[in-house]
């Protein structure tokens, strides 16, 4: 083993807050609430280290509303929370998708609903990631498996809510969130340039439906939760009401192959499928190696972007396979939307779904996985 | 010479959505005037607002303004603040929106005495939704929600706000245009967390239900109600039953501010990442150098 300065030791909320500051991250506001709360402590102390700002308001809704107050005085802005306060912050991050401000939203997922069993595991939050809020929207939502992913992502998380000028969640689970491993900080060259806000004005101006500016620019611009027009004012004329939606959902859904990150593994040969998100992708991972040793051929497609969700790849995939077991902590919000990718093909869909608040272990896996092998 | 109001306002987006006769337009243009008196310029103010009829005056003034969630105008404005603490944020809200869904936000707004000037445009109803009582609606008032009259006790905001901790409160109502610009220009030049309750008339909304359906006439009564504190302070309690005061109510200058408290929190946190620094150093040019010994630690 070779000595390297940049191996680091830390658990999925310890890299979320590093790699956030990494990013440019330079204003945080949050509410406590565990399994996040890591993540705000590190902050805490390190935000005004690097002159940045931290802010625990007083709820969940307040440090939503002081997260977009802060990105459009110009900083790159984030918050983390958990199920509870994932819902309470719906109200202010629809604001965010329809005013199109930048921000960044940690969800370290725990079971529901409501307060549930603080603060066991769970992969119930996804759906609320991308339809929480209401009103039509599409959504970015990334779910990184494993600790060096949990630092790309994160730094990617604020790349994509700036270029396509929209919140940006990212989703964990409370293994990741605790788990703590020893990674390689990814160099420079590996992450690519980390950019100013005005490096993504110049390039990502037309991707917006109100003036690409913040405040104090000397543009007077105007911002509001109303449907408006593209100079930022509100409307009530239907076809610019129109527009103005189309605009949300389609400059996410049309950029889907510059969003989307999967991860595979085995699939080349495979005949039965796994797919997976978070900690169960990693426990799937060591399944499908066991089944290869019993001759079964497994393999695993491991979902990084969860939103959009990757619809034509999954059915790429689902046309090459005789099974597709869908692993996750939750009653079946993949498996469902696998489904929906799937189209009434010709294939066996099958599910892992544990809700008791502990991990989905190699051996559920393995054993869906002979169940499903001597039923093909 | 009459005020020009051309500058301040984005006259291509009007007529306002206001009814005739509303106050809100009279807190705006006091609003304005004391903005231009204090010299500030378009440029640094944020003007923020949540959601009510109060809450559409930002679309029609000319400088960085935010049109917000219902109730959570403070939070974005905090933002905002924190972000670019050298630049002048004020909030304009109604009383529904900033004392009922934001009240939170409001105490822990005074509670922090960040340097934000809040305008409540009080007019005692739910205007924009169609009359419901809120929680400035007098005992006994209809509303229509309250058919058979308020029985939910009100909040006096001013009592409130004192004793959450904001820095600078003042009454005022629109009768008095004049006087409320001075109490605005007061807020806006203290520094600290500023609250400035507008004593205003919904008679489309509060009035026709409640015997005053004509604005002028109400503003009237609104007027009559109100006493200067000086005079006020003399009065029985008998006298003081169905007034309220007005003027400057509450005034401290020795509480710290929270933006400037956190950047002595940021001086410090680095002061501190130097001394770690230099004394890591320090220790590195203390350790014996070894001969032939490499700078690279074992592999092993």
């Amino acid at each position: 083993m070779t000595h390297n300065k940049d191996r680091v030791f830390w658990a999925g909320n310890e890299t979320i807050a590093e790699a956030a500051l990494r990013a440019g991250c330079n204003f945080y506001a949050g509410y406590p609430i565990t399994p996040s709360s890591e993540i705000a402590a590190l902050l805490s102390l390190r935000l005004p280290q690097t002159g940045g700002v931290f802010l625990q308001m007083e709820d969940e809704i307040a440090a939503m509303g002081a997260v977009v107050g802060g990105s459009l005085g110009g900083a790159k802005a984030m918050t983390a929370t958990s199920g509870p306060g994932f819902s309470l912050k719906q109200e202010n991050i629809g604001y965010a998708i329809m005013s199109e401000t930048p921000c960044v939203i940690v969800d370290v997922q725990r079971g529901g609903p409501s307060t549930g069993a603080p603060t066991a595991p769970a992969q119930s939050d996804i759906m609320q990631a991308r339809w929480g809020t209401h009103g039509d929207h599409s959504m970015i939502a990334l779910t990184p498996g494993t600790p060096a992913e949990v630092y790309r992502e994160t730094v990617r998380a604020f790349h994509l809510s700036e270029a396509y000028r929209t919140p940006v969640m990212l989703l964990i689970d409370e293994i990741i969130a605790h788990t703590t491993e020893s990674f390689d900080i990814p160099t420079d060259e590996d992450l690519g340039p980390i950019h100013p806000r005005t490096w993504y004005q110049e390039r990502y101006g037309a991707n917006s439906f109100r003036p690409f500016h913040d405040f104090y620019q000397g543009k007077h611009i105007h911002i509001t939760g109303l449907s408006h027009n593209e100079r930022g004012f509100a409307t009530t004329t239907p076809a610019i009401i129109q527009r103005g939606i189309e605009h949300l959902v389609n400059k996410i859904e049309l950029n889907q192959k510059e969003i989307e990150r999967n991860d595979t593994y085995m699939l080349e040969d495979a005949e039965i499928a796994l797919i997976a998100f978070g900690s169960p992708g990693r426990a799937s991972k060591e399944a499908v190696d066991i089944a290869r040793a019993e001759g079964i051929k497994a393999g695993l497609m491991r979902i990084i972007t969860f939103w959009p969700f990757p619809t034509a790849t999954i059915r790429e995939l689902v046309d090459k396979v005789r099974a597709v077991i869908v692993p996750e902590m939750n009653m079946g919000m993949l498996r469902g939307e696998v489904e929906r990718a799937a189209m009434r093909r010709d294939v066996q869909l099958h599910g892992v779904n544990c809700v008791g608040g502990v991990p989905i272990e190699p051996q559920q896996v393995i054993d869906k996985i002979r169940e499903v092998y001597r039923g093909l | 010479m009459a005020f020009n109001y051309a500058n301040w306002l984005r006259q291509d987006l009007m007529p306002h959505i206001w009814c005739p006769g509303c106050g809100i337009g009279i807190v705006l243009k006091s609003a304005i005037r004391a903005m231009e008196s204090l010299g500030w310029n378009q440029d640094t103010i944020g003007f923020v607002s949540g959601i009510g009829c109060t809450s559409r005056a930002p679309g029609y003034v000319d400088m960085n303004t935010l049109h917000t969630t219902h109730g959570r105008a403070l939070t974005f404005a905090t933002g905002l603040k924190m972000a670019a603490p050298d630049k002048n944020v004020v909030v304009m809200a109604g009383d529904g929106d900033s004392a009922a869904i934001g009240g939170n936000h409001l105490i822990h707004s005074c509670r922090r005495n960040i340097n934000i000037t809040m305008i409540i445009v009080n007019n005692e109803i739910y205007g924009m939704t169609g009359g419901q009582f809120s929680p400035t609606t007098p005992g006994g008032a209809r509303a229509a929600t309250a058919p058979y009259g308020n029985i939910d006790p009100g909040f006096d905001l001013c009592k409130l706000t004192i004793a959450a901790g904001a820095t600078y409160v003042a009454r005022g109502h629109v009768a008095n245009g004049i006087y409320l610009e001075r109490l605005i220009k007061g807020g806006m030049a203290h520094k600290g967390f500023a609250v400035i309750e507008v004593m205003s008339n919904c008679h489309t909304q509060y009035g026709r239900r409640n015997q005053h359906p004509d604005p002028a006439e109400l503003i009237e009564h609104i007027a009559s109600n109100a006493v200067m504190l000086t005079k006020w302070d003399k009065m029985t309690p008998e006298e003081k039953s169905g007034k309220y005061p007005i003027g400057v109510l509450h005034k401290e200058t020795d509480k710290p501010e929270y933006c400037e408290s956190f950047y002595k929190l940021q001086q410090h946190a680095q002061e501190r990442v130097r001394d770690a620094s230099r004394k890591i150093a320090e220790a590195e040019a203390m350790k014996p150098k070894r001969e032939g010994a490499g700078g690279e630690p074992s592999e092993n």
